[in-house]
């Protein structure tokens, strides 16, 4: 039986009882224990600055570069944080109960609180730090809105705030290592995790230049590793996102939480052509301002400005009044889906509907001229105007969008279609955020607590710094205490070298295939079998399908890829080959993930399981649980239930109508 | 369109490079040009011969990781972006593009395309931070701070840290890039206590790094993917110069 330790009593005070009781470490002790870090992202970034504070032996992985290229830094939109600093009725129980629900009741609640509940602090460490939010004229922060809220509690810096909060985290992680309680490891890929007497006691890792295998130590391991959306070959995120830190932890028994909970993002740029490497996000909180439509008629090939006000369909503000343009992502995106499905779309490839800023542009431009005393100011000094607004709030992703596609979203309206962009599931990890394996946690992205089936916009940067600077100094100190009395494990210990040999192994054993077809191709192949057929929409048949389709590709991989150069130097075919292998993997897990959840919620869409209406339709007397997956070998995996009680959040048909 | 490449090879830092001349042809003006690098490599793999090294991650122009030096501009030939934003429409059928990787001797070449920038992030270890544990802050908005300062922070905090403005400097200098930085924090209360220590001891990290001196000529800002201004490197002047005379050890 799973034991997410939830501590007992009243919801919004189970955080402080823990706090209060929790096992703490002495300072000399702290010296003497080391911790592990995969990834530098907020969540790394974060964990390793705040522990290394605290004075705990840090080591820091990653495979970029620097810390700071991590892909928490391409997040757009905002932060939230229940601040109510806009008097306009946010609270920690606001933000609490707007995350659950946004998730369609499948995270657990106390973690969701505890979340809420830091918030506001993240905000605070991040300006203290200098981090440059947006402000007011008056000096103080300024707010805008995301999808699924009712209230202004996103934190902004321009359409590059995950930039600026990494940038933060960094810089205190880059003055850790100054002091000398850090040690970075850059351009270092883990491959293995460690694991002697069932506690998780270090990692194998490639140095990346010289293709050297190294053994790190420590008392406890930290996988903050990121996301796994490119198991779709197309998706938002970086090239090198990848899932093999924690699938490497799933087959050292870490059971995985809820992989087939994938997000797809409503608003990124359109799939131009086959040689297409990556997709690009268009921020969510261009929501606020754009208002989204097709055609009211089927194959319109006229210009989007030819198209008259009453012919133009707003569907989401039709469909749901209350929340109009901002309702959450996975409702976005299938409305959407739907529209082009049914032969509304537009484009040359008719996959994409319009994100039109006009009206608000020129709403803009009318409070500005007001506000500058023109009485009778002309229609161009009110397009000249608004654009100046938009250009201060969304410039960077205007001229993204521009340098992409080649058109002016000034002048025409952008368009969007939806794209894969992060992942709800990961690593199962309980209230302290430890795996199923003793010594090892998984932090933001990486797991899977907080955002149930769908997460929210501008939540995921608040959960990664929420993980990294205020929950794991105070659990893994609970976890630590008990480890003072261990000293650091030599790392000519057996585990050690049969973990190095196994990683080695597997190198030789991919450099010997000597096959015919690139990493890229099998990647590609991957992509279209679960973009079709576990991704927007999933059925049993489909499900099915993929699962042998994956299969048959997989031995496919291992008989016929070919890697050029040599496993000693730097070679990206190789570093891509062994992330293509683990997604092999990790995708026939979604797939059966999604067979077994024969209901829809939030971004997992069960054709079989929708309402007349065509929204997600949840059966929460048979899966309102935790799908945690061991792994028992090759394509065996055993499914272990975490069952989701609600004290606060009554679960009910999410309306945003 | 048809292009022809020559493209910087190098096995190792320490071996010797040369430029290798490639044909590519059924290029889509829809490319980026690291995409059109991956049909030239897919086709690499494709003929047994090894594909060309070069850093890439997001594709997105914030990660600053990508870092060609194309037809002898950093990031090539589009103002204001980065090498993975610059799309194929910049170039037409027929023409011949050259690509370096930075050349800079504080940026020693890994391999072909790749260079190792861990110069910066030693020069952000001398000062570029504040010094705040977690747990420290103050209520965010007890610290009001006026737009147009805020603002100025901000355009000097969305440098990427690719090292453009190094490559692109006939002294390869990091000034740009060091003055980004000391920049952000001077302008913002929070930055106030350690301003002086923080000018200088980036500066002297700068120097030991190898990098060259600023003589303002201004090629770091024009070819600067997210133009950050050169005024911040008289902002970096005066705050080193301040520095010297009030600071007291």
């Amino acid at each position: 039986m799973l034991d997410a330790k939830i501590p007992a009593g009243q919801l919004n005070s189970k955080w402080e009882d823990y706090k209060g009781h929790c096992k703490l470490v002495n300072p000399a002790n702290k010296r003497s224990l080391e911790i592990i870090i995969v990834g530098t992202g907020l969540a790394g970034a974060s964990a390793a600055a705040s522990l290394g504070e605290l004075g705990y032996k840090v080591k820091a992985f990653c495979f970029q570069d620097s810390a700071r290229r991590a892909h928490s830094i391409a997040a757009q939109g905002g932060i939230n944080a229940a601040k109510n600093y806009q008097n306009d009725g946010d609270s920690v129980f606001r933000l609490f109960y707007d995350t659950v629900k946004g998730g369609d009741y499948r995270a657990r609640e106390a973690n969701v609180h505890r979340l809420a509940e830091v918030s506001a602090n993240i905000i605070d460490q991040c300006v203290a730090q200098g981090v440059p939010f947006a402000r007011e004229y008056g000096g103080l922060l300024s707010n805008r809105s995301f999808g699924g809220t009712q209230v202004q509690r996103t934190f902004y810096a321009a359409g590059q705030t995950g930039q600026q909060l990494l940038l933060g985290a960094y810089s205190a992680l880059e003055r850790q290592v100054a002091l000398g309680n850090v040690t970075l490891y850059t351009r270092h890929e883990m491959l293995d995790i460690v694991k002697i007497d069932g506690k998780a006691r270090g990692i194998i890792a490639r140095d990346l230049t010289t293709g050297k295998l190294e053994r790190h130590f420590g008392h406890a391991v930290l996988l903050c590793s990121g996301g796994y959306g490119n198991v779709f070959y197309l998706s938002t995120n970086a090239m090198g996102s990848n899932v093999t830190a924690a699938w490497k932890a799933t087959k050292k028994g870490a059971f995985f939480g809820n992989p087939c909970f994938t997000q797809i993002h409503p608003t990124c740029i359109p799939v131009s052509g086959d040689h297409q490497s990556k997709l690009t996000l268009m921020s969510e909180s261009l929501r606020n301002d754009g208002r989204i439509w097709v055609p009211k008629k089927q194959n319109d090939t006229r210009k989007p400005s030819d198209i008259p006000e009453d012919e133009r369909d707003y569907y989401l503000e039709r469909r749901y009044p209350a929340f109009g343009n901002l309702v959450p992502r996975d409702v976005a995106s299938r409305a959407a889906k739907e529209r082009c499905d049914a032969g509304y779309g537009v484009g040359s490839s008719k996959q994409a509907v319009y994100l039109d800023f006009a009206a608000n542009m020129e709403r803009y431009g009318k409070i500005e001229a007001g506000k500058r005393g023109l009485h009778n100011p002309t229609p161009d000094q009110i397009r000249q105007l608004g654009k100046e607004v938009v250009v201060e709030k969304y410039g960077n992703l205007f001229d993204m969008y521009a340098k992409i596609t080649g058109e002016d979203p000034y002048e025409v309206p952008m368009r969007i279609y939806p794209a894969v962009h992060y992942t709800m599931g990961g690593l199962w990890v309980d209230y302290e955020l430890m795996t199923t394996v003793p010594g090892l946690y998984a932090l933001g992205e990486a797991n899977f607590s907080d955002h149930g089936a769908n997460r929210l916009g501008a939540s995921a940067l608040m959960q990664g710094l929420a993980d990294g600077y205020f929950v794991i100094p105070y659990t893994i100190g609970n976890y630590l205490a008990d480890e003072i009395r261990t000293k650091a494990i030599p790392t000519d210990h057996p585990a050690f070298v049969e973990a190095e040999k196994q990683a080695q192994e597997t190198i030789d054993r991919l450099m010997n295939i000597k096959g015919s077809k690139s990493v890229d191709h099998f990647h590609k192949k991957l992509g279209k079998i679960m973009w079709e057929k576990c991704g927007m929409a999933r059925n049993e048949q489909g499900l099915k399908e993929a699962i042998e389709e994956i299969k048959a590709l997989r031995a496919e991989f291992w008989k016929d890829v070919r890697i050029p150069g040599e496993a000693n130097e730097l070679n990206p075919e190789l570093e891509k080959a062994g992330r293509v292998a683990d997604f092999l993997e990790l995708g026939e897990l979604m797939c059966m993930d999604a067979l077994n959840r024969r209901e829809s919620c939030g971004g997992h869409f069960r054709e079989e399981s929708q309402t007349e209406e065509g929204e997600a339709l949840r059966d929460d007397a048979n899966f309102s649980y935790v799908a945690a997956w061991e792994y028992k070998g090759d394509s065996a995996y055993e499914l272990h239930k975490e069952p989701l009680v609600f004290e606060e959040c009554k679960p009910t048909q999410r309306s945003y109508k | 369109m048809g292009l022809t490449l020559k493209v910087w090879r190098q096995k190792n830092t320490k071996a010797q490079g040369g430029f290798e001349t490639y044909q590519v042809k059924d290029i889509s003006s829809e490319m980026s040009f690291l995409e059109m690098f991956d049909v030239l490599n897919e086709r690499l793999i494709n003929e047994g011969k090894e594909p060309i090294a070069f850093d890439h991650d997001c594709r997105e122009g914030i990660c600053g990781m990508c870092s060609m030096h194309i037809n002898g501009r950093a990031h090539g030939p589009w103002a204001g972006t980065t090498t993975c934003q610059l799309h194929m429409r910049a170039f037409k059928d027929g023409d011949t593009i050259t690509v370096e990787p930075w050349r800079a001797e504080a940026f020693p070449v890994l391999k072909d395309l790749t260079v190792d920038r861990g110069a910066f992030d030693r020069i952000i270890e001398a000062g570029g931070y504040i010094s705040v544990n977690t747990g420290n802050a103050v209520d965010a908005n007890a610290i009001p701070i006026p737009k147009d300062k805020a603002d100025a922070a901000f355009a000097a905090a969305a440098c990427i840290g690719c090292g453009a403005c190094v490559a692109a400097c006939k002294n390869s200098s990091a000034m740009l890039f060091v003055s980004a930085k000391v920049s952000q924090l001077a302008q913002l209360p929070q930055g106030e206590p350690e301003r002086a220590t923080r000018a200088l001891n980036m500066v002297a990290q700068m120097d030991k790094e190898g990098f060259g001196s600023c003589t303002n000529t201004g090629a770091c800002e024009a070819e600067c993917p997210k133009e950050i201004s050169l005024s911040n490197i008289a902002r970096l002047n005066r705050e080193f110069i301040r520095a010297g005379f009030t600071y007291e050890k």
